[in-house]
């Protein structure tokens, strides 16, 4: 297994390289640069600024020169916000973001197993429809739908919780957290009620039960497992999506996590700090994609053979 | 072959019993007739605005009411269907053609040519694909058709996999070992034996793929990145309806209650064929 | 199952935890302002940032010779206690307050503002407001790299507590220029500390290192989250001072910051969000402000279009438009209709000039123009930045010109960055634009227009039109000033190289608990005047 972890990693380091070389162009290409403003700049300020930011030179001077500080670890400063580096504002919105998307994670995964396993065991009763309709709304729902509406009726109606921030004041993690997660429980829910489903089908169940062991135990001692499995081999697209989602989300309890930073930067063409949350997403997308895997192969013997 | 068929008929009569994924289909059919005679349909023009009017709720002349600009929502939301369903339908189907494309190609043929175009495939789903859309629209602008591409480009990924993984298992059943050995080619093989195993799946996946694909559209819409006016898609409509929520509800109910339907009667509609086709979850 | 009741648990401690007192009330009893300031600011350096909520800052942490009036009217002394103008208006000996201090204790000295003024001329540190001080003998010619002796240019320090600042014309608003932040002092030892004169990206900005002269101290700065600021005891005023802290909070989307105030969790907001403002004034929202604002929102044409450089087309486009039913029905938000470049009231300056709302009349000039009930007349872009209040406008423009003079337009919104760079090189036929005034006097929007400007953008160069107004800046008598520029103002209107559509008003909420804070035309609250009482 050391083997493939590896092999993985070697690849993902070409990747990397090229998904910068590709943003690096991509961006280059735009139109508006980061020092456009509604006061015109005179020109020979403008040059001044290019001149600084080392924007004056040749596209591929500028390649190479970036590709070289990249590799030893260094995103530049940030063009809009002077005198930052896009490092000290990934490291700062970073954070923000984990902490965002851990809870979010948690909430969908609790609440999301449970619905999903009691679906399984109750299946095509009352127990399974309920959940599973609530799931389905939280799928086809858009968040900037559903974190409004928790917002007007918790927030402004009941007065219960906070409209925005994140950790100045009491509760207000609780919204955002929710609002994220809501989507992927409902996934998961789906995910491990399939999953369940297809394990309570195996053979080895009939035999369990056959044995007289007690239903509940069954399902904790054999299922789960089996019904686990594609939730947990969901986690590493989930976290793609989960930065999706913390755009809006970040937008709409104004939390000052990295989403927000990357929207930002790419209406203000900051062009290092679009390359640096670019570069630094496709890591942490590719990372938890690599341990999602791993935790795949430890949890289902028959999926390490066919490795 | 008799085989193949009786496997058709058994899946649509599955279908048909699953009430839910009936009602979907019954309710997706209305849509797209709706989305396709809309021109003929709504009461009024989607642009036209009666500034004097201003917001208005449902009434007799503007059966859902109108906008802050006066314009008709139903007439919106009409015209908003064949926006958002053209997306969907459109993206699912650019996702459709690449992802399945490559899929038959790698399973197809396996060995190294499997190898090569799955690890591709590998590598690219940890590719954070929301910001590239992000940047390609902000980049070039909002091109409905690069607005496609990109989503489309989103979602081969998944389609590619089912695909391959689809065409491996038949590719080694008995049969079409058999039909090897008997010197049948390529194009009969895939044309009697891969092509209508895969049918199922393909069409369930671009059922599922379809509501994900609009909600994109949504997402995008809601950054000021998706379908530009005049042309409003539902997402558009929301996204005005969700910021004059507690003034004007209706421009936000009517959008938010369409756009759900139909995004449950797509999911409906997707898992009825799925467990349709599915012999093995199917035991009710 | 136990594992069920986690959830709920979870939900518990997170809301136990802490107070629920909202920010509003508690920042009663210890004089703390909550701020809504719109986007994250770029910096604090004075000298080099460009935007409003970088100004609400700068107000409260620095100060320069003179600070705005916040009842209007002439600047008070800042820096500056008091000052004499030569008898031709192009010297002035500005006597600085000895108690004036910098945060760290440093005496402030004319020689700060000598060695500020320098740094902001200094072509290589890229500031874009030099043209403020441009008004000095010699400061373009220093900026532009022509001589690099500073001493050429008109700022000299006659001692520690004379500053002796020499015109190149009369310029009768030079006093009100003041206030603007370009013109504040920074602290020598802490910039050069930190970077030398022309770093752009030195750190000395940073909480522990800024070191300024205003009411207020940088105390904390927590990136895109909330800048803290925290009393200021060594400011020379500093027992005028009623407020001990103020938290800026940076919410760029319009609808959470209302549900922000709303809820208790700010003071004041920056804007108002399009749909609310016609339903806070239906119901008479006491926190509702609507303020004239020193702004004018109009469609800039280029006039070097082939079609466009007609001016009777350009006159035709801007008698199809009925203003009023713009502001009474798009904007809906108090904006009045504009009927010339420079907005009225703008330090005792009324502009006569009209706009009629006159579809036949512009029908007429379109046909002498050779577009009779526009046949053949060319499918034109307006281009704007995305935004929904500006594509409503434009929504609304369309359809009039649609149905008054029978042209179709196309409505193109790029974002920001796309749409300036389309604007700066001339990429457009009728662009979106809003011109905000830098200080009270009309001149700092009829200068825009003149020829060469950077910020003029449409192409237009009149001699006649030039010539007024640099007869207007020669001259310190308001009223042959007033003359002059009303003269210009009509030329300019005749022309209508510009489309005026509305002048600015600023809306916002404001907490009841909020006092001192008063209307101002430059929307300008100095925290000093500001206080907090119920």
């Amino acid at each position: 297994m050391l083997q493939v972890i590896l092999k993985r990693i070697a690849i993902a380091i070409p990747v990397i390289l090229i998904v910068a070389s590709l943003t690096f162009f991509l961006v280059r290409m735009a139109p508006g640069g980061p020092f456009d403003a509604e006061k015109v700049v005179p020109p020979q300020v403008m040059k001044n600024l290019n001149a600084v930011y080392n924007l004056d030179a040749p596209l591929i001077i500028q390649y190479k020169d970036y590709m070289f500080n990249l590799v030893q670890g260094d995103f530049g400063p940030s063009f809009r916000y002077p005198g930052r580096s896009v490092t000290e504002m990934i490291f700062t919105g970073l954070p923000v973001t984990f902490e965002l998307a851990f809870y979010a994670i948690i909430v969908a995964m609790i609440i999301g197993s449970l619905a999903g396993i009691i679906a399984a065991v109750k299946r095509n009763t009352l127990l399974d429809y309920i959940p599973m309709t609530i799931a389905m709304i939280g799928i086809c729902m858009p968040t900037f739908l559903l974190g409004p509406l928790l917002v007007l009726y918790f927030g402004i109606h009941l007065e219960v919780l906070p409209v925005s921030g994140w950790g100045s004041l009491a509760g207000d993690k609780i919204l955002p957290s929710i609002t994220l997660g809501a989507a992927y429980a409902a996934y998961i829910a789906r995910l491990s009620r399939g999953g369940m489903l297809e394990t309570l089908s195996q053979d080895y169940i009939r035999t369990a039960r056959a044995k007289g062991l007690p239903e509940y135990k069954v399902i904790i001692n054999h299922a789960l497992q089996g019904g686990l499995v594609p939730v947990v081999s969901f986690l590493g697209p989930a976290v793609a999506g989960l930065i999706g989602g913390s755009f809006v989300v970040e937008t709409i309890f104004q939390i000052p996590g990295l989403g927000r930073f990357y929207v930002e930067a790419a209406f203000n063409r900051d062009y290092t700090m679009i390359l640096g949350t670019t570069i630094f997403f496709s890591t942490l997308i590719i990372f938890f994609n690599l341990l999602s895997d791993i935790a795949v192969l430890l949890m289902n013997p028959r999926a390490r053979s066919e490795a | 072959m008799s085989q193949g068929s009786s496997l058709w008929s058994d899946a649509w009569r599955r279908l048909l019993a699953n009430k839910a994924a009936v009602a979907g289909g019954i309710i997706l059919l209305i849509l797209i007739f709706l989305a396709i005679f809309a021109p003929w349909i709504a009461p009024h023009s989607y642009s036209y605005q009666n500034l004097e009017l201003g917001a208005q709720p449902p009434s007799g002349n503007f059966l859902l009411g109108t906008d802050t600009l006066g314009r008709d929502l139903f007439s919106r939301i009409l015209y908003g269907a064949r926006v958002s369903l053209l997306v969907g339908f459109v993206a699912t189907g650019v996702a459709l053609v690449i992802g399945v494309s490559w899929g038959i190609i790698a399973g197809y043929f396996g060995g190294r040519i499997d190898s090569v175009m799955m690890r591709i495939v590998d590598v690219l789903y940890g590719l954070p694909f929301i910001i590239f859309i992000i940047l390609l629209m902000v980049i070039f602008g909002r091109n409905i058709w690069l607005l496609f591409g990109a989503i489309g480009a989103v979602e081969w990924l998944t389609m590619a996999r089912i695909v391959r993984g689809q065409v491996l298992t038949i590719k080694n059943q008995e049969y079409v070992l058999a039909a090897q050995a008997m010197g049948v080619t390529n194009i009969q093989m895939f044309r009697k034996h891969i092509f209508p195993n895969i049918l199922g799946p393909i069409a369930v996946y671009a059922t599922l793929t379809i509501p994900q694909v609009m909600l994109l559209e949504a997402f995008l819409s809601f950054l000021g990145l998706g379908i530009q006016p005049p042309m409003s898609s539902w997402g558009t409509l929301i996204r005005y309806g969700v910021e004059s929520m507690e003034e004007y509800s209706w421009l936000l109910i009517y959008p938010g209650l369409t756009f759900t339907i139909t995004l449950f009667a797509l999911n409906f509609f997707g898992d009825g064929l799925r467990d349709a086709l599915d012999p093995k979850i199917s035991s009710d | 199952m136990k594992t069920k009741h986690i959830p709920f648990l979870f939900i518990f401690a997170l809301v136990s935890c802490g107070e629920s007192i909202s920010p509003v009330d508690s920042g009663l009893d210890a004089q703390i302002l909550h701020f809504g300031n719109g986007s994250e600011p770029q910096g604090l350096d004075p000298h080099i940032v460009t935007g409003v909520p970088e100004h609400h800052l700068l107000i409260s942490m620095c100060e320069g010779l003179t600070i705005a009036n916040p009842k209007g009217g002439e600047n008070l002394p800042g820096v500056a206690e008091s000052w004499k103008i030569s008898p031709d208006g192009t010297t002035y000996t500005f006597y600085l307050n000895k108690n004036a201090k910098w945060s760290n204790g440093d005496a402030l000295t004319a020689q700060d503002f000598v060695w500020s003024w320098m740094r902001i001329l200094t072509p290589s540190l890229g500031s874009q407001y030099p043209d403020m001080l441009y008004y000095l003998k010699g400061a373009a010619e220093f900026h532009q790299g022509k001589t690099d002796d500073f001493s050429t240019v008109g700022v000299k320090a006659i001692n520690d507590h004379e500053l002796r600042v020499e015109l190149n014309n009369p310029t009768p608003f030079f006093i009100r220029l003041l206030s603007h932040y370009s013109t504040y002092p920074v602290h020598k030892e802490t910039v050069l500390a930190h970077g030398s004169i022309d770093d752009r990206n030195g750190l000395w900005t940073r909480p522990g290192n800024f070191v300024c002269n205003g009411p207020m101290n940088l105390k904390s700065w927590e990136l895109n989250k909330q800048i803290t600021v925290e009393k200021n005891p060594l400011y020379w005023d500093a027992d005028k001072v009623q407020l001990n802290e103020i938290r800026y909070y940076p919410v760029s989307n319009e609808s959470t910051e209302d549900r922000m105030f709303r809820a208790g969790q700010l003071h004041v907001t920056n804007v108002v969000p399009l749909e609310k403002c016609p339903v806070y004034i239906e119901n008479n929202n006491p926190n509702l402000r609507i303020e004239p604002y020193m702004g004018t929102y109009f469609y800039r044409v280029n006039t070097l279009h082939p079609v466009l450089k007609d001016k009777k087309v350009r006159l035709a486009l801007a008698y199809a438009l009925n203003r009023n039913q713009i502001v009474d029905k798009v904007s809906k938000c108090g904006q009045k209709a504009a009927y010339s470049f420079t907005p009225p009231g703008s330090a005792g300056y009324e502009p006569d000039t009209e706009i009629p709302f006159d579809p036949t009349l512009a029908r007429s000039l379109l046909a002498e123009a050779g577009y009779k009930d526009g046949i053949d007349f060319p499918v034109l872009e307006i281009l704007f930045n995305t935004q929904e209040g500006h594509r409503k406008i434009a929504l609304a423009v369309q359809q009039m010109w649609q149905e008054n003079l029978g042209i179709s337009v196309q409505l193109v919104n790029q974002d920001w960055k796309v749409y300036l760079a389309r604007e700066m090189t001339g990429d457009f036929q009728i662009s979106r634009a809003g011109w905000i005034g830098d200080y009270e006097d009309p001149n700092t929007f009829l200068d825009t227009l003149r020829p060469n400007r950077g910020n003029n953008k449409t192409g237009w160069e009149n001699e006649e039109y030039d010539q007024l107004l640099e007869l207007a800046n020669s001259t310190n008598e308001q009223s042959l000033r007033y003359e002059y520029l009303m003269q210009a103002e009509r030329l300019l209107i005749s022309e209508m190289p510009i489309i005026p559509i509305y002048t600015y008003v600023r809306q916002y909420q404001l907490s009841s608990d909020v006092k001192g804070w008063y209307p101002n035309l430059l929307d300008t609250h100095h925290p000093k005047f500001i206080y907090l009482e119920r």
